[in-house]
């Protein structure tokens, strides 16, 4: 399984409070 | 850590997962690096519903204690929206599932806390404390907890 990262945080945090579910946000400096 | 299938499966399962890479998308790693103090790789952040952070992992972990530390990550959002019951089944399921891994001790000593919260009887923290004399003696939590005794 792999997991499908989002990387447009805005909308993110936007769709988080729509739907009501926790964010994991990751910082990260691993290749992409 | 997150080519691990438990892992994955579980951050898809309970979270909408969002990345912001260090040097490939420069300028979001500063906005929300500032906004949320991450100032080092790899961080990893729970945020509620409000985007507001309940939760953070700094750090390299290996896959059992990383997997360990996003459970407790979830009990830690249940907790603080109230939700004794789910905090305590999430704490709960680190101490079952991983007991060897670094964040069994805080979880163990969160289930405690949080059955107490859940039902509002004192014993919950003399039993929690009494587990610390079985396992997990030498931790920082088990000294957390020794007030309960």
């Amino acid at each position: 399984m792999n997991i499908a990262w989002r990387h447009d945080i805005d909308r993110v945090l936007a769709d988080a409070k729509t739907a009501h579910k926790p964010v994991l946000l990751d910082f990260s400096a691993a290749p992409m | 850590m997150y080519p691990d299938e438990r892992i994955a499966r579980f951050i898809t399962e309970n979270f909408i997962p969002a990345r912001v890479h260090v040097k490939d998308q420069a300028a979001d790693f500063q906005r929300f690096g500032e906004r949320y103090n991450a100032q080092w790789t790899p961080t990893v952040l729970f945020l509620d519903s409000d985007g507001v952070e309940r939760h953070r992992i700094e750090g390299f972990l290996p896959n059992d204690d990383f997997l360990g530390q996003l459970m407790v990550g979830l009990g830690q959002l249940a907790f603080k929206r109230g939700d004794f019951t789910a905090a305590q089944r999430s704490f709960q399921q680190v101490v079952d599932t991983l007991p060897r891994s670094d964040a069994a001790p805080e979880a163990q000593y969160w289930a405690g806390v949080s059955r107490y919260k859940g039902s509002g009887d004192p014993a919950a923290l003399g039993a929690t404390a009494k587990a610390f004399t079985e396992r997990y003696q030498d931790s920082t939590w088990a000294k957390k907890a020794s007030i309960w005794k």
